[in-house]
């Protein structure tokens, strides 16, 4: 392949812990399979080698949670021809998102000794809040066969085959009793993007929802239920303020029982 | 009808393994009895039974020694038969195209041991759906053919069950090779054996036992009638086809939303629910290719989609779907209910969504209406 065809891919990171970026990385096997038939372009936690801009893919790590995020992420938008954005911070915000329940500025005069020398924004926000994003990739970290799955379909022009329904058609799939129904467990799979192959139940704990909400999800029936079976209010706040504390569904969940 | 006692179940895994089969059957694992290769009788759950209810489950040790005194469970022959992910086809490219590489056909015969009514009836209505005249489903036919099917009478159905009402249990009458009665009679412990096929026939001549006394059969008997009225749920089946398709607008159906997570699981663990989707998948490099097939369900966003979204937006929809394919139009499609009353559906729905409540609030509501004209 000419060098000119060949796509260039680059990784950028935003408010996160590098978790996701990880997953790429460990994908190393896979990808020397496919050495020449894409570019790291740009991807700092592997390399520091940086090849100009525009990019024919962009991998977004990270919530934004800065001013100077917020024009970064247009940036990156203006080099790319598809943006896609991995993990639970770039998609919903991420664990830090839990200052969206608060009072930012409360936080910060109790951390850091001088308050004022940071700059930061009162939400922290995913990255389809500022710019049109191409695809989601879930996850709290993503699943390194979903982003194979998803670079595979990018470099063969195909759709990904990467579902939104439950999680527990995975865990049925896979023969996994229900932890709910046999244990009475809380299980937050029913509401759930699949993704992670139900990983949680096979080791005979509830899923914590790493994924974030399904497509339509009923969060509020999965709450009445659980009120039902003896689960208190302040734990189904918990449950829901997870990972995914601020991906629309979750956090009116949580938001009504907090009241 | 022959008598086998407890001692000797062991002689009816042997043969079946001498006589090349690999064995399945009922064993308890991760708090559930679930259908898994067994080598032995030592293996099956002796000692348990289940209590289930809408949205739960448990085991509870029986103070007896009784094998099969607990209903269908989590898992169903669907597995084996209709395996939830299914490699079809694979392909390599070649430089003139590709090529589709053959994998082996499995080889070893199946004996499925401990199989309920219920479930039989499920593998002869899959059987219609999958082996019927021009659609004829390879992956199925392979897999079906040379299953020896060892029936268990239900004697212990649970409080989700409905089969006498659908009209397959508790006892089985057809489809199996050898059906199975387990008798506790004060210190006797034994099984009446009936055989339903020529071959059924074979192994039973084999099997250390007597032919079984008038007084051993009327026991027996009289388990099994007793059964009928230990099951917790009964549906309605009068006109249900007509009910249904009557009331495709009744606001029972947005009631049920509210609760319904479009989860899926009543779908998945419903021994005759059909459905999949089929993946192609290639790889990074591009040589390779794998088309799979995975179960799919009516309850997800996805299974309707067409050109422009999916038909089915609304969990209302969905649900509508699943319950008027299953209890209605399944009839016209196929000749018999798609239900067959094993209360799967019910068990491990994981907010206890009841379709024998929910037909019973649509008959109803029906009824309610039709008095106030
Ligand atoms: S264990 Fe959780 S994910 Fe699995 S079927 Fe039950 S509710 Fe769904
Ligand atoms: S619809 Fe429910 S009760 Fe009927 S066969 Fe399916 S799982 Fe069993
Ligand atoms: S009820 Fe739904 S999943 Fe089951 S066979 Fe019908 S359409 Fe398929
Ligand atoms: S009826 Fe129950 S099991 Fe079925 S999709 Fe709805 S919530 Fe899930």
């Amino acid at each position: 392949m000419p060098k000119a065809n060949i796509p260039k891919l680059a990784v950028w990171k935003f408010a996160s812990c590098d978790g996701c970026q990880l997953s790429l990385l460990d994908c190393e096997d896979e990808l020397l399979a496919i050495a020449g038939k894409i570019e790291i372009a740009n991807f700092p936690e592997a390399s520091s080698a940086v090849v100009k801009g525009p990019y024919d893919l962009s991998l977004v790590e990270g919530s934004i949670t800065t001013p100077h995020d917020e024009e970064r992420i247009h940036k990156i938008r203006k080099m790319s021809k598809y943006v896609i954005t991995i993990g639970a911070c770039a998609t919903a915000g991420g664990i830090q998102a839990l200052r969206n329940f608060k009072d930012v500025n409360e936080f910060i005069s109790l951390v850091y000794a001088r308050p004022h020398y940071i700059s930061t924004l009162s939400k922290s926000t995913a990255i389809a809040d500022h710019i049109e994003v191409d695809f989601e990739l879930r996850g709290c970290p993503i699943n390194k066969n979903q982003l194979l799955e998803l670079i595979s379909a990018f470099l063969h022009n195909r759709k990904p085959n990467i579902p939104n329904y439950s999680v527990c058609a995975e865990c049925k799939r896979r023969g996994t009793v229900c932890v709910m129904v046999s244990k009475g467990i809380t299980c937050m799979g029913p509401v759930t993007h699949a993704g992670c192959n139900a990983l949680c139940p096979s080791y005979n704990r509830g899923c914590y929802s790493c994924f974030g909400p399904k497509e339509t999800p009923n969060a509020a029936s999965l709450s009445r239920w659980l009120l039902e079976q003896g689960v208190e209010k302040e734990e189904l706040v918990r449950i829901f303020r997870g990972f995914n504390a601020n991906a629309e569904p979750f956090r009116k969940e949580s938001e009504y029982y907090e009241k | 009808m022959k008598v086998i006692e407890r001692k000797y179940l062991e002689n009816l895994f042997d043969q079946l393994k001498e006589m090349g089969y690999d064995l399945f059957g009922p064993t308890v694992h991760d708090g559930a009895i679930l259908y898994d290769q067994i080598e032995s009788a030592n293996e099956l759950p002796a000692g348990w039974r289940d209590k289930q209810e809408k949205g739960t489950y448990r085991l509870e040790k029986s103070g007896e020694p009784s094998v099969f005194a607990f209903a269908a469970g989590p898992h169903s022959w669907k597995k084996f038969l209709h395996p939830a992910e299914n490699l079809l086809w694979r392909a390599q490219r070649t430089d003139d195209g590709f090529k589709v590489l053959k994998d082996p056909e499995p080889k070893r015969k199946k004996a499925f041991i401990g199989v309920r009514s219920c479930e039989l009836n499920a593998i002869l209505i899959q059987d219609k759906v999958f082996l019927n005249g021009l659609a004829v489903d390879a992956s199925y036919q392979a897999l079906r053919k040379d299953v020896f099917i060892v029936a268990v009478n239900c004697t212990h159905p649970a409080g989700t069950c409905f089969c006498a009402s659908m009209n397959t249990g508790p006892g089985a009458t057809k489809g199996f090779d050898i059906s199975l009665t387990e008798v506790l009679d004060g210190d006797r412990h034994y099984f009446l054996a009936e055989s339903g096929s020529s071959l059924g026939d074979d192994v039973l001549i084999d099997i250390s036992g007597h032919d079984a006394l008038d007084d051993e059969i009327a026991t027996g008997k009289k388990a099994l009638e007793d059964a009928v009225g230990k099951m917790g749920r009964n549906l309605d089946t009068t006109n249900i086809k007509e009910l249904l398709y009557a009331n495709s607008e009744s606001p029972v159906w947005d009631e049920v939303a509210a609760r319904c997570l479009s989860c899926g699981n009543c779908t998945m663990v419903c021994p005759t629910c059909f459905c999949t989707t089929v993946e192609d998948k290639t790889d990074l490099t591009g040589q390779h290719d794998e088309r799979w097939s995975k179960w799919d369900s009516c309850f997800s966003l996805e299974f309707s989609y067409i050109h422009t979204g999916p038909v089915r937006s609304t969990v209302r929809s969905r649900y509508r779907q699943w319950m008027t394919h299953k209890l209605a139009s399944w009839i016209d499609q196929f000749g018999t209910s798609g239900c067959v009353g094993c209360g799967r559906c019910i068990t491990w729905c994981p907010v206890g969504i009841d379709i024998t409540e929910e037909l019973a609030a649509i008959r109803n509501n029906q009824t309610e209406k039709t008095n106030q004209i």
